[in-house]
Parts: C-alpha cells; sequence; structure tokens
C-alpha cells in the first residue's frame, strides 16, 4: 500500500471498525411523524412557507432559502403539518421545527420515481445550478455547505477539477461506501452533471485503500465516462477533509483562510453527487439520505431514511438499543456530536448514529501537558495545538488568531492523539469561536 | 599627580555637559500631569478588577480627572466612599448610589434540575454553552463549570458541589461585575443590596413556554404571571414567558414570593417566616 496517494502532513490511524460495510441500504418506513429543523445547512435558516394544518406532499417545498448561502427545504412525508414549534436538535438547544404528522406517501407530481437510469444530461450549466438551488441539495459529507453556493464558481476564478470525496475517513461510518456499491452509475452522472455545471473537463473519485470493492467497482464503470478518474487512497484520518484530499490528489495547498476554488478545486461528496443526479435527471428533491447505524458492540446496517425521521425511530427498527450503551454519537466518532435525546431528528447532515458502550465511549482522565509534541505532529493542518489551547485557556485570543486558530478543521487528530488526555480540541473550538466573533466585529 | 588632575577634569567635564543636557532635556519636553491623578489613584483600591470599565485604577482616575462625570463613572469596589474622596479632590458634590451585590438567577440544583446526559468535556462554561444544552439540558440553566469562578478577583464565589451552583459571598461582593460578563449565558445580575441586604429575585431566566420549562427544572419560572398579578407596586414585567422584577421599584413586600407556584422568587436576608419557603440558592453572611 506504501504507493498510494495521501497528504503528507499529520494525520492519525485509527481502527476503521467498517461493521457494517457488507450490509446492503435498507429502505426505512416512514415514521409517524417527522420532525423537520429549519436550519439543515450552514448559512441563514431557512423561511417557512407551509402553515399550521397544511396538507403536504412528499417532495414539497415547504422552507426557502432566502439568503446567499441557506438552503430550500422540502417535505419528507406526505400529511399533515400539525405545527412549526420549537424542538431539540443535536446540541439539545431548541430550534425551529415543522413537524408533520404522516397519512400516506403521495409523491409531488413531476418527480420521476422510476428505478431507471437517465444518463443524457439536458439541461444547461445554468439550469443545472438552478435546479440544485431548487432541490434543497447541500453538501452531505457532514458540513451541509449549500451546494448551489459551491458550483457558481466566483467570478474571475477558474476551476479546473472537480473532486469528488469518497474517502470515508471517519471510522464505523459506511453510508459513502455502500453508496457507491449501490448507486456507482448514478454517482458518475452525478459527477458530470457537477462538471457541466463547474466547467472541467476532469473529475477526480479519492477512496481510501480499505474500500477495494468500491474502487474496483466505481473505476470499471468509470471507464465509460470521460473525464473521471477513480483514485485509490492510503488510509490515513482526515483525508477526507477538503483541504487534506484537495493536497492528496493534486498536491495544491489551499492558502490559509482561501477556499479550495483559489487552487482551482471543487470538492463534492459521494453522497451529494447521487443527490444531483436526482435532483437534475429524476426532478427529486433532497429528502431522503443514507444513515450508518451502527456501534461498538452493536450494528444495526445502513438505512434510507427519510429527512426528519427521529434517532429513536431508528433504532426502534433496529430492535431497540442494548441496556449497556452509554453514549449516542451524530456523525462519525472522530468529529461527531454526542446526542443530549434520542428524540433528536434526522437532518441531512447526519451520516451515521454510532452507540457506543460505557468501557471506550468515557474520556480519559486529563494530566497535565507533557509537552511531547504528539498533537503538533498529528495536526494535518500544520498547527500546534497545544499552543493554541494554552492560549485559549488563558482567554489569550489574539495569540490564538496570531497562531492560525482559524485554519483548525476541528478533524479531532490532536486529541485523539495526546497521551495526557487533554481537552485540545474543546479549547480550540472555543479559541475559533471567540476569534472568528472578534474578527468579524474589526470588519463592521 | 597631574594623571588624577587631568581625569578629574576630564569626567567632570564631561558631567556638567551632561547636566546641562539634562536639565535642557527636562525644561523643554516636560510631561505636566494633573497631581490629581495621583491623588485619586492614591485612594482608589488598586485591584485593577476591571469592574469600572478602564483597564485598571490608573485609567479610572484619569478618566476622572480627565471628564469629571461623577454619574458615569463608578469604582464599584469602592463604593460611595471611594466617590465621596474622590469628588473632594475634584471639588465637586456626588449623590449616593445604592450599593449593588451579584445574584445568581438560576436554581437549577441537581435536585431540581436532574442531570439527564453526562458532561466530559473542557471545564469551561463558554465552551459547554457553545456545545450543547447542558447536563439539565435546560439552554438558560446554569452549566456549573465555574468560568464565573475564575473570573472574580475578590473570592466571592465558590461552586456549591452539592447543588452544582455558584454561591455569592456577601461580605466579599463588591459588584465589579466580572462575573456577569464571565457567564454565557447572562445568569448572574447586579441588583441593588437593597435595606439590610434584604432582597427578592426571579431566580431563573428560562424563557421558553411554562411547560417545557417545567420539564426540565421544578423551580423554572412558568410565565403563569401570578406575581405580576398580586404585586401592588407595579414592579414585576412578565416578557417572554419570564417575570423580572425591577429592584427600583420593589418595595419588598414579599407578597410575591408566597404567590408564586414553583419558588421561583427568592428572598434573601428576611427574617424567616411560618411557612418558608424552600430555598437552596443560600448567601453565605
Amino acid at each position: 500500500m506504501n504507493g498510494l496517494k495521501t497528504f503528507p502532513l499529520g494525520g492519525v490511524h485509527p481502527d476503521d471498525c467498517k461493521f457494517t460495510a457488507q450490509k446492503p441500504i435498507e429502505q426505512l418506513p416512514i415514521p409517524e411523524r417527522v420532525y423537520i429543523p429549519l436550519s439543515q445547512s450552514l448559512g441563514a435558516s431557512s423561511v417557512p412557507i407551509v402553515n399550521k394544518g397544511d396538507k403536504v406532499k412528499t417532495g414539497q417545498l415547504i422552507a426557502k432559502g432566502e439568503a446567499f448561502i441557506s438552503s430550500n427545504i422540502h417535505s419528507s412525508v406526505t400529511g399533515e403539518v400539525e405545527k412549526i414549534d420549537e424542538w431539540i436538535d443535536t446540541s439539545g438547544y431548541r430550534r425551529k421545527t415543522v413537524i408533520i404528522k404522516t397519512t400516506e406517501d403521495v409523491w409531488e407530481e413531476g418527480i420521476d420515481l422510476s428505478k431507471e437510469i437517465k444518463r443524457e444530461i439536458t439541461l444547461t450549466k445554468e439550469e443545472i445550478i438552478q435546479r440544485i438551488k431548487d432541490k434543497g441539495i447541500v453538501g452531505l459529507g457532514g458540513a451541509t455547505f449549500p451546494t448551489h453556493v459551491k458550483v457558481s464558481i466566483p467570478q474571475g476564478k477558474k476551476a479546473e477539477f472537480l473532486i469528488i470525496n469518497g474517502v470515508e475517513c471517519e471510522p464505523y461510518l459506511t453510508s459513502d461506501h455502500r453508496l457507491m456499491l449501490e448507486k456507482a452509475e448514478e454517482i458518475l452522472i452525478g459527477t458530470q452533471i457537477l462538471m457541466k455545471a463547474i466547467d472541467v473537463d476532469k473529475a477526480i473519485i479519492g477512496i481510501e485503500a480499505n474500500k477495494p470493492d468500491a474502487i474496483e467497482h466505481l473505476s470499471k464503470i468509470a471507464q465509460n465516462y470521460k473525464g473521471i478518474q477513480v483514485q485509490a487512497l492510503k488510509l490515513k484520518y482526515p483525508q477526507g477533509a477538503e483541504k487534506q484530499l484537495i493536497k492528496a490528489l493534486v498536491n495544491r495547498e489551499v492558502p490559509s483562510g482561501k477556499l479550495p476554488i483559489e487552487v482551482g478545486c471543487v470538492v463534492q461528496n459521494v453522497g451529494t453527487a447521487f443527490a444531483v443526479y436526482e435532483a437534475v435527471q429524476k426532478n427529486k428533491p433532497l429528502i431522503e439520505r443514507v444513515v450508518t447505524l451502527t456501534g461498538n458492540s452493536w450494528h444495526g446496517g445502513n438505512f434510507w431514511v427519510r429527512i426528519g425521521t427521529t434517532v429513536q425511530f431508528l433504532i426502534d427498527h433496529c430492535g431497540g438499543l442494548p441496556t449497556n450503551i452509554e453514549k449516542i454519537i451524530n456523525g462519525g466518532p472522530m468529529m461527531g456530536k454526542a446526542l443530549v435525546s434520542t428524540d433528536v431528528p434526522i437532518t441531512k447532515g447526519t451520516s451515521g448514529i454510532l452507540a457506543f458502550t460505557s468501557d471506550i465511549s468515557r474520556r480519559v482522565k486529563i494530566y497535565n501537558c507533557i509537552r511531547c509534541g504528539k498533537c503538533v505532529s498529528a495536526c494535518p493542518m500544520g498547527l500546534e495545538p497545544v499552543t493554541l489551547e494554552k492560549a485559549a485557556e488563558n482567554a489569550n485570543w489574539d495569540i490564538a488568531e496570531k497562531y492560525f486558530v482559524l485554519d483548525c478543521i476541528e478533524c479531532g487528530s490532536c486529541h485523539y492523539t495526546c497521551p495526557a488526555g487533554r481537552p485540545l480540541l474543546d479549547m480550540i473550538r472555543l479559541a475559533k469561536n471567540k476569534v472568528n466573533q472578534i474578527v468579524r466585529s474589526r470588519v463592521q | 599627580m597631574s594623571i588624577i588632575v587631568y581625569s578629574l577634569l576630564a569626567l567632570g567635564g564631561v558631567a556638567l555637559l551632561f547636566a546641562a543636557v539634562i536639565y535642557f532635556v527636562e525644561k523643554k519636553f516636560k510631561v505636566v500631569e494633573d497631581p490629581r491623578i495621583d491623588e485619586i489613584q492614591e485612594i482608589l483600591p488598586g485591584a485593577n478588577c476591571g469592574g469600572c470599565g478602564y483597564p485598571g485604577c490608573r485609567g479610572f482616575a484619569e478618566a476622572i480627572v480627565k471628564t469629571g462625570d461623577f454619574n458615569a463613572l463608578f469604582c464599584p469596589v469602592g463604593g460611595n466612599d471611594v466617590a465621596k474622596k474622590a469628588a473632594a479632590i475634584m471639588g465637586v458634590e456626588v449623590q449616593e448610589k445604592a450599593p449593588q451585590i451579584a445574584v445568581v438567577r438560576c436554581n437549577g440544583s441537581h435536585e431540581h434540575a436532574p442531570k439527564k446526559v453526562t458532561y466530559e468535556g473542557a471545564t469551561s462554561c463558554a465552551f459547554a454553552h457553545m456545545l450543547f444544552a447542558g447536563e439539565s439540558t435546560c439552554p438558560y440553566g446554569c452549566l456549573g463549570c465555574g468560568d464565573c469562578v475564575a473570573s472574580c478577583t475578590f473570592d466571592a464565589i465558590y461552586m456549591n458541589y452539592e447543588t452544582g451552583l455558584p454561591v455569592i459571598v456577601e461580605d466579599k461582593c463588591t459588584s465589579c461585575g466580572a462575573c456577569v460578563k464571565a457567564c454565557p449565558r447572562g445568569i448572574i445580575e447586579l441588583r441593588n443590596k437593597g435595606p439590610k441586604g434584604k432582597r427578592i429575585f426571579v431566580c431563573c431566566i428560562n424563557k421558553e413556554k411554562g411547560a417545557i420549562a417545567r420539564k426540565n427544572c421544578s423551580v423554572a419560572c412558568i410565565g403563569c404571571g401570578k406575581c405580576v398579578k398580586i404585586c401592588p407596586y407595579e414592579a414585576i414585567t412578565m416578557t417572554d414567558n419570564l417575570a423580572y422584577i425591577s429592584f427600583e421599584k420593589c418595595k419588598l413586600c414579599r407578597k410575591c414570593v408566597s404567590e408564586c407556584p414553583t419558588s421561583a422568587i427568592h428572598e434573601i436576608n428576611f427574617p424567616p417566616r411560618k411557612t418558608d419557603v424552600k430555598n437552596t440558592n443560600e448567601v453565605e453572611a
């Protein structure tokens, strides 16, 4: 495996634990009630256009993204809007949510539900971007950045590569892996659509070497598609991070504080490519996604889940949680967030729900920093987590800014590698938040 | 012998020359500073806590001499005594300000707001506030990591580990406001101390609807409005399902305290009544 590409700086090697990689994606039944949060993408939350008591169909627009960085939201079921009220999100804070009581499953007209694969791309570049915007497509890798913003190349910039992220470097998660195996053709067509939208003729799909079946399968089909290349990558976390993936695949470095377009790259997740295919070719909005349900001692599988289904419903479908589960995480084990309640809905950004038993879920005891420098060598961005943590502890925000705290991608490699168990990432996140506030107030 | 004479003359000459230069520079570039700044700094507490809004006591002294506005400038630590002395130096009269004290407006102890999740992250309220709603899942309640304790320069706050809430030490609190700034949830408020330290306040800042607030915490303000109705002085206002008692209008009649169905209104330093309200937000005298 030594000849494979990877990023040069830092990184860690957590156990990959892909227990559900061989479980095909199952369709999860539609729940009795869905809770669709109005803030599902980065940027401003969407504005609801339905009222209490309205009848909605599956795929109907229920909230509009009016700000520049914001996305449309569609109903994932057919039924009646019970209320628009506050409901807990992953963090336990209450956010505006549309609660819909399900009656049946009738799709909005104009949505092509056939299984047939539509290869021909008829829409023009502008129409594609408009369609992506209308259908509420966001980055499905976890950051949920609105895709239409990403594919609208700013003036004066030119994209050279489209990079499709099939790395899935987070342990446990297998949703992208299964999608690549089961929907390979669609992903490749989606890639072509995205290539047309950003006007490039080269696309690279990066996949980590622990998914040989997906690499083989995609490479075989990709031969029929011009300009799409599948590249195997060495196993290393956080390869799936935008900047690291660009470095690994095309050996370019995104400058500090800049976006990938600066070096001529646009990065999209494989899940996003599939959603783009469905939106553009089938006119289907983003109302369901693949979610991996797994854990260290208990493995549910991979599911097509309607947006707004509660975590509890998903767990109940798999026969309920074993009693020894102590922690449930939304997302991957490295970057995901522990849930405060299982009543939390699954949103566009939920790639997995992981359940852990107490023996591995607890944090280790915190000792003093021994200045071993492990965090510095693990940081894929070349930062000094130890310095940043100290700065945050002493509320020294200007030092944090000077040491590029804003470049931190919050991958957690420093925290993972720290032998003293120090909460490095916690403090760095705090510093990032404060420095961001300071920088913003400076602009105004 | 002549070597000594020559060197004395040479060095003496150099010394005289430098003395002349120093004399000239001292006269020419003299910094004129109001002597009152030093005088006022003398009488200030010297804690450099920043409670006045200026960087340290020197900054405050300079501001007083510059503006002379005793209404806007106040040293909360020194209080009225310092204000009077400083005013005497400036040659003006000052009006007395009511002494204030910090109050913790959350009673979500482990007993009242049971823990639903366990937090193991960094011991920092600011971070915990960013991360999640809190161990009791009340998004307004005290997070219990002690940012206020760390911010206090006067050692006037400590954590009561039985309740998980910070406690203000009445004698030590100078109402500098550092803890008010440190608390990411804005739970701590500066209120008038009141006669003999008597004060009444709503010990909750939860703005959620009553039923939701009550689910997380048994002593939350549920916004029922009973206190507003019973208050004879119109001192209580209700905004966003939360009652607030204006300490300027409150006459300390204590009618609202017994009226509150969730015991969210606290009275401090009052003589005990026959039916005493259970009060965990203690104050150390």
